[in-house]
């Protein structure tokens, strides 16, 4: 059996639009990436999607709810020296997780220049920087819940929405971030053991896929910061 | 760096074939056997919930005859019913069972890209059918809330189920989606990435491009739901008001204040609308290969099926608030609601057209599976019909929350899909077990179920116009509606036991014929599609044997005018195409532009 017969009736691509749809719909892969970077890209749309409708409830009932919505910058100021300085910690938390994303990229580039051990470190780095991210966001909590006396059912500033949406954004955002720090320590750990050159043709894709996810949730966040924070 | 796929590795190179049972039929990777796994699990919840609705057709039909179905276990069963038809059943069916055993096959792949993936994805279904079972032993019962769940009356005292009920439906759906999404991002990658040499995706069959783009359509339309079960329950758990208002409930004021029912509904349609199609659109795409494979025929306009397809499943994210015409909104909502509703009327109908004029001179052959390509034809005319009532806001006021919605989806939700996996599994059951099924109680079956669901579900219709409500328990002295919708109720239910019935003759035939049934070789319907040529039938771990499948042509080459056989596999080369002596025909695939 011989291939040409197929592959003839194939090479010619129309040009225009058609030429397109004949590429995409073209051999075997639709997208010349790995398996594993196709699927990350196709769960991060999901999971845009999943993100759009909680800002979008959250803005609904902001935007319904009958009593007045608590002002952000005051709830979420920091005292220092006796001067509340409204956002700062927000400040500093979204500031960790851009900087998070600026190792993570360059963990990227080692990896592709299978530079193991400034990959391992680089990766590791950005999942210290999420976990500071996650622990500067559970003394927010705790600092809201304690002194402030927000909960999800009410709280003294005003909407009892606020607290609601607060703690439910936030704390999927969170658990996101928390699940990235697990998944960036496995990938790095099997980077580090040399898992990943042992596989036939090795090579580190698998951090970019990381990547992908990591930069996704710091995408999300500064969504979050947006409309939540700064509004 | 090339990447080498998974596909294109050594046969030994990429599977270590499990040997023991276990990991062979049980905790197994293998596609085929985890489809097998999600369509029984799935048949027989879906059992569960034909008890149900038997349970209330003996209330409707026969009121104040039986005294065990209280108000309060008519509203759950409703609500389980439903939920169960359409989610646990239809989609895990359709997409985990149809999607899991044909995606591979017709792709021509040895498996999903993730296998691991896609074998928890398994598990974690079977899981969310246990949590939501569950709640039939736990006290207070399952939810009555309807299977639309709308707050505030799903998490407000009064409502069945309030207290554990709504909230393990809740999880069950959280789980279900979960499930769902690595289910479905195994689908979505493997069409996109994994086929197998020539075949291109304008070669792929119809039943892939339909599951596949159910299957995107569901990855974007469940997180609807997830973020609306989320809210719900911190509604529920919580003391959220995400969704429930100031409210007066049995002469108290309730804990809540300041949410947005009307957020739920739109969250909720705007996964339940995409919804609909995502089980309509596997329908659609298996029915069009069945119809070629029956009427010995190509697939009339398969770019334009293809597109039709492509549009629907766009356009149906952007219909969702016809459902909540009575809700409430703007009039230029209404209108642009209604515009897009009928608009997407229009592909579909392409649909129909286009396998109507494929059985046009045809060559029909009435096997069982046609027979249930035909009914569904005609169903599917039924409901789209009806449906472009409902689509004109002025029209739907007096029909919504009506029998008429009833009869409307069922015949084009509930019907049609399940005469399409009938058909499909009277058609694929031969790869499946290696036998046939037996003919003489298809073709019983399928007379039963047809004439006896169009004997349940046109006459709702009618009740619905006279202004019979749905979701009642009884209908009390309602003075506009005449006594005869009465007798009318009571002889939808008695067909409903004869359908329900009859369906015994179906799971009869399965068990019987997996042993005695007629061995079917590996190709009994003279069918074009990949999944037919598997070196063995049923295909083993791996699908391929040794070497992978190169495709030369489209799915549809059947009664190519010069050769010799009515159809031509995808996978014979041009020059082997036997060819009828003295025929001009070069053996190259038809031309499907
Ligand atoms: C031409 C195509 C269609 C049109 C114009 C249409 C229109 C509508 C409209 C306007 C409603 C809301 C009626 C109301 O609640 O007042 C409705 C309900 C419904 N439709 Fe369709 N429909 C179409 C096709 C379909 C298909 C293909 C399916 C499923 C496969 C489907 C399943 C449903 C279901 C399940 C409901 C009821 C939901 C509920 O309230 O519980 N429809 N349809
Ligand atoms: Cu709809």
């Amino acid at each position: 059996m011989t291939h040409e017969a197929m592959a003839g009736s194939m090479t010619a691509i129309p040009a225009g639009n058609l030429g397109v749809v004949t590429d995409v719909s073209s051999d075997k892969q639709t997208f010349q990436v790995p398996w594993g970077k196709a699927m990350m890209w196709i769960f991060l749309l999901s999971d845009t999607f999943i993100f759009s409708c909680f800002l979008i409830s959250y803005m609904t009932v902001r935007i319904s709810t009958t009593v007045p919505w608590p002002n952000p910058s005051e709830v979420f100021a920091l005292s220092f020296g006796g001067e509340p300085i409204p956002l700062i910690l927000i400040a500093i938390m979204t500031f960790v997780l851009i900087t998070s994303s600026g190792t993570m990229a360059l963990a990227v580039n080692f990896g592709y220049r299978k530079n193991k051990k400034v990959t391992v470190m680089l990766m590791l780095a950005t999942a210290l920087l999420g976990a500071t991210f996650v622990s500067m966001q559970a003394f927010e909590w705790t600092k809201l819940i304690m002194e402030e006396g927000v909960r999800p059912w009410g709280n003294p500033m005003g909407a009892a929405q606020f607290g609601a949406s607060f703690f439910m954004i936030t704390g999927f955002h969170g658990m996101h971030v928390t699940a990235g720090v697990i998944y960036l320590s496995i990938i790095a750990y099997r980077v580090g053991s040399g898992f990943y050159d042992r596989k036939k043709g090795g090579n580190y894709e698998t951090v970019e896929i990381a990547g992908l996810y990591w930069h996704f949730v710091d995408l999300v966040w500064v969504f979050i910061f947006a409309f939540f924070y700064l509004w | 760096m090339a990447y080498v796929a998974i596909a294109d590795r050594d046969h030994e190179q990429h599977l270590h074939d499990p040997q023991s049972f276990v990991t062979k039929y049980i905790w197994s990777q293998d596609h085929k056997i985890i489809a097998i796994q999600y369509s029984l699990t799935a048949i027989s919840v879906g059992l569960v919930a034909l008890v149900l609705s038997l349970s209330m057709r003996l209330q409707l039909g026969f009121p104040d005859t039986f005294s065990f179905i209280t108000p309060g276990e008519y509203y759950q069963a409703i609500t389980m019913h439903g939920m169960i038809m359409v989610i646990y059943l239809l989609t895990a069916l359709l997409l985990g069972g149809f999607g899991n055993y044909l995606i591979p096959l017709m792709c021509g792949a040895r498996d999903m890209v993730f296998p691991y993936m896609n074998m928890l994805s398994y598990w974690v279904y079977l899981l969310s059918v246990f949590v939501l079972l569950s709640s039939f032993f736990i006290s207070g019962g399952p939810t009555g809330a309807g299977w639309t769940l709308y707050p505030p009356q799903s998490v407000m005292p009064g409502t069945p189920g309030v207290g554990g009920g709504i909230v393990l439906m809740l999880i069950s759906l959280v789980l279900f989606i979960v499930a769902f999404t690595m289910g479905g991002l195994n689908y979505v990658t493997t069409v996109l990435q994994a086929r197998c040499r020539g075949m291109t995706m304008m070669r792929m069959p119809l039943a892939v491009w339909g599951i596949f783009t159910a299957t995107v359509l569901g990855l974007l339309a469940f997180p609807a739901l997830l973020v609306s079960g989320i809210m719900l329950l911190l509604d529920a758990l919580a003391g959220t008001s995400f969704f429930a208002p100031a409210m007066l409930s049995m002469g108290e004021e309730s804990r809540h204040a300041g949410g947005s029912p009307i957020l739920f509904q739109h969250l909720f349609w705007f996964f339940g609308h995409p919804e609909v199609y995502i089980v309509a659109l596997p329908a659609f795409g298996v029915i069009s290969d069945l119809v070629a494979v029956h009427a010995r025929k190509n697939i009339f306009g398969y770019r334009m099926m293809v597109w039709a397809i492509l549009s629907i499943g766009v356009i149906s994210f952007v219909v969702w608030a016809h459902h909540m015409y009575v809700s409430g909104m703007n009039p230029y909502f209404g209108f642009f609601f209604a515009t897009t509703t009928l608009i997407i009327a229009i592909p579909t109908a392409l649909k129909v057209y286009n396998w109507v004029l494929t059985l046009w001179r045809g060559n029909i052959h009435l096997t069982v599976p046609m027979l249930f390509v035909i009914g569904f034809i005609f169903t599917f005319i039924n409901g789209g019909i009806t449906g472009l009532f409902l689509g004109n806001v002025a029209v739907d006021m007096p029909l919504s929350d009506s029998y008429f919605i009833v009869g409307h989806f069922h015949m084009v939700m509930g019907v049609s899909p399940i005469l399409v996996i009938f058909g499909s599994i009277y058609h694929w059951y031969p790869k499946m077990t290696g036998r046939m099924l037996d003919d003489r109680l298809g073709r019983i079956h399928f007379w039963c179920t047809l004439f006896g669901t169009y004997a349940i579900y046109l006459p709702m219709h009618y009740l619905g116009i006279l202004g019979l409500p749905r979701r009642y328990y009884a209908l009390g002295d309602t003075s506009f509606i005449p006594d005869s919708a009465q007798a009318m109720n009571a002889g939808i239910s008695i067909a409903a036991l004869f359908v329900a019935l009859s369906q015994m003759i179906f799971l009869f035939n399965l068990a019987w014929s997996r042993k005695h049934g007629k061995p079917a070789g590996g190709n009994p319907w003279n069918a074009t599609t990949l999944e037919w040529q598997t070196p063995q039938t049923p295909p083993v771990h791996g699908n391929w044997g040794k070497d992978l499948p190169v495709v030369y042509r489209w799915a549809y080459d059947y009664s190519v005018p010069g050769a010799a056989q009515d159809f031509i596999p995808q996978t014979m080369a041009p020059e082997d195409v036997p060819r009828d002596v003295g025929s001009t025909y070069d053996g190259r695939e038809g031309a499907h532009a």
